[in-house]
């Protein structure tokens, strides 16, 4: 068949006439040729109207072909060839297949997660088996710099806040203890709640945010001046020499703050319960001595170190895996802080199942 | 040190950045890798430093498996383009470092390293700002001192990462006469990747041009420059026109019309025809294979630039031609081209 004259917007009602006339051969013969070349004018409507008649014209059996197309509308009809194509690779993530693809992509992802964490505890492990065999290149000065970054410096922060949620608690179990009239039972819920489970978990997801984040910000810009690379053509294992001192100084600071917290959690929730529940502090401290035993203080104090070396771990491997960019870093950062309290929380859960079945 | 890589593949995900690539260096030379950005170059040298290892191959230092040994120990001296000097050491302290670090049975005594350190400050003649900081310097500066660390732990290769990707055009000139120099004087292998065709050809004694994780030539700087082995290098180095021809036979047609040049046994079909800029003749009109209107006409140094638009194929094809300041051109007249050297390659695709 062959298309003459202009094929353009004015004429649209004749021309979709003669298109959907033609589009009635479709199947009545195996080869179709679409003759242009007697096209005078073409814009974006006539190209759609006579790749729309291609489309419809081809079909397993039969293929339609556009032939003498000029030059200069080749590149139009191109395009408009292109339009309603589905994007490739890109499967509709509505489609059950699609909704799969992309769970799968996800359990890929943690588990990739998950194998470069062990890695990075596997390396720090080797690190430290190596620093414990040649004392002397344990790097001191940098652990005793980090040590000071994210205890001393964290100090005020941390203290502030526990402070601040032992009033809250305190405040809370009063308010609502009070129609009972079980005022003092709050202290029973203050000592266990802040020893046990809120004065580390509290500061653990502090200190995901406060250094977890400044971690990975050091190592990812490092990564990305390249200063980790010129660490190892010169000779140093940036394991030992950046992430062992960042691990241990976090694993050190980490139950100091826990400690200094859960007292300034106790603090705020003695001070609240007296001055606006009645209880004088004597009362409260012999009601804390028998509603508390030591196992409830060491039970917080065992899962300091540990979340420790989970947010220290995490920190490092996101650091490490920054690309050149500074986006890359910004997304690391986040993530690192986002994967570091996720792995706290989930970490006090398995203590919490740990602690229950040995009956602490 | 000879370094010989065999057969290197190396991809990332779906993506190969280095498909099956053979190189020999040989002790002493100095080495461009040299290729648009994503060719795989930056890779392929940090798979010989040691920072990454490929999927498939060999890279043998010396004659001995390189892959066994990490970056450490392979005594290599490397050069990044951002330097990555430490920030917190003096420039003294950066040089320093390297010596410092190295295992007791091998690490020389404090007067020992105070010497290297000061001769290799010399040497990057920057001894005046040893005790500086890398913030007080500038970028050519900066370079001199990463090129000076890198050299302190008497590398057996240097490896030189774009190492003035990130300078000014008047400092990257200066520097890439001083590595010349600096070269000639310890003569110790090298090989720097740059995208920056005028630095390899300047510099490096051989010239290794890459595309897509592929070599695509090996040669010195002039063999590439006069002697393309393909269509990608002779549009890659130096400035050239390109023209879509068919080759019929020994017959080449631009547009329909035959162009009276031989085909210099390039296959039949659709070919495109390369020219340097410089090696198009430009005549009175009829005396040539090529005939267009001068569009507009660019003085500076000692060339003139002229825009042709090519008569026949309805004045669409434009090429930029470079002339001699002598002959006298004006916007609107009518030449004919001849090209005086050209080579034809069969079009991909």
């Amino acid at each position: 068949m062959c298309a003459a004259g202009d094929w353009t917007a004015r004429f649209a009602p004749a021309l979709e006439r003669i298109v959907s006339d033609a589009e009635k051969l479709r199947g009545s013969r195996p080869h179709i040729f679409i003759d242009v070349s007697q096209v005078a004018s073409l814009d974006t409507f006539g190209a759609w109207l006579i790749e729309r008649l291609r489309r419809s014209l081809s079909d397993a059996s039969a293929e339609a072909k556009i032939a003498g197309l000029s030059a200069n509308y080749s590149s139009l009809v191109d395009e408009v060839s292109r339009v309603g194509e589905a994007p490739k690779g890109d499967g509709d993530a509505l489609s059950v297949t699609g909704m799969l693809e992309q769970i799968g992509r996800v359990v890929v992802g943690i588990g990739g997660t998950i194998v470069s964490l062990v890695d990075m505890l596997g390396a720090v492990l080797a690190a430290s088996g190596k620093v414990l065999i040649r004392p002397r290149s344990f790097r001191l000065t940098s652990t005793v710099h980090h040590l000071e970054q994210v205890c001393w410096r964290a100090v005020p922060i941390v203290v502030l806040i526990t402070f601040l949620i032992g009033c809250i608690i305190s405040q809370q179990g009063i308010f609502h203890f009070r129609r009972f009239g079980a005022d003092i039972f709050v202290v029973d819920m203050l000592g266990v709640l802040v020893l046990r489970e809120i004065g580390v978990l509290l500061v653990a997801i502090m200190v995901a945010g406060r250094s977890g984040s400044a971690y990975t910000a050091e190592l990812g810009s490092m990564k990305m001046r390249e200063e980790i690379d010129a660490l190892r053509t010169m000779g140093f294992d940036p394991i030992e020499v950046l992430v062992l001192p960042r691990m241990l100084a976090l694993v050190l600071a980490l139950p100091i703050l826990a400690f200094l917290g859960a007292m300034a959690a106790l603090y705020g929730g003695g001070l609240v319960a007296w001055l606006y529940g009645g209880v004088d502090p004597e009362a409260f401290l012999l009601r804390l001595r028998d509603a508390i035993s030591i196992d409830h203080f060491i039970v917080g104090l065992v899962k300091a170190p540990v979340m420790a070396a989970v947010i220290g771990i995490v920190a490092c491997v996101e650091g490490l895996a920054v690309q050149g960019s500074a986006e890359s870093l910004g997304q690391h950062t986040t993530s690192s802080v986002v994967k570091g309290i996720f792995f706290v929380i989930v970490m006090d859960g398995v203590f919490a199942i740990f602690f229950a079945s040995i009956g602490m | 040190m000879a370094i010989e890589v065999k057969n290197i593949v190396k991809t990332f995900g779906s993506f190969a950045a280095l498909d099956n690539v053979d190189l020999k260096v040989a002790d002493g030379e100095l080495l461009a890798l040299l290729g648009p950005s994503g060719s795989g170059k930056t890779t392929l040298l940090r798979i010989i430093a040691g920072l990454d290892w490929p999927d498939s191959g060999e890279v043998a230092i010396d004659g001995e498996n390189a892959l066994s040994r990490g970056a450490s120990e392979r005594q290599v001296g490397f050069v990044f383009q951002h330097y990555a000097l430490f920030r917190h050491m003096t420039v003294f302290e950066n040089v320093a470092f390297g010596l410092r670090v190295q295992p007791r049975a091998i690490r020389k005594d404090e007067a020992t390293i105070r010497a290297r350190v000061k001769e290799l400050l010399d040497l990057v003649q920057l001894d005046w700002l040893a005790n500086r900081f890398p913030s007080q310097l500038s970028g050519g500066q900066r370079q001199r001192i990463a090129l000076a660390r890198a050299l302190a732990i008497e590398p057996r290769i240097l490896l030189l990462d774009e190492p003035f990707g990130a300078l000014d055009a008047k400092v990257r000139k200066e520097l890439r006469q001083w590595l010349r120099s600096l070269h000639n004087e310890i003569h110790v292998t090298s090989i720097f990747v740059t995208h920056d065709q005028e630095e390899a050809l300047e510099v490096a004694n051989r010239v290794v041009v890459m595309d897509k994780g592929k070599i695509e030539q090996i040669g010195s700087p002039g063999e590439v420059y006069d002697n393309p082995a393909t269509a990608f290098v002779h549009g890659f180095i130096g400035e050239s026109i390109v023209l879509p021809v068919d080759v019929a036979g020994d017959a080449v047609r631009l547009d329909g019309r035959s162009l009276n040049i031989p085909a210099l046994g390039a296959a039949s079909g659709a070919a495109k025809l390369f020219v340097r800029r410089h090696d198009m003749a430009i005549g009175p009109a009829g005396s040539g294979t090529l005939e267009g209107a001068i569009r507009h006409v660019r003085s500076f140094g000692p060339i003139q630039r002229a825009e042709v638009a090519l008569s026949g194929g309805e004045g669409k094809t434009v090429i930029e031609i470079d002339a001699p300041r002598d002959r006298e051109l004006q916007a609107g007249e009518i030449v004919s081209l001849q090209p005086r050297r050209y080579r034809i390659f069969a079009a991909q695709d």
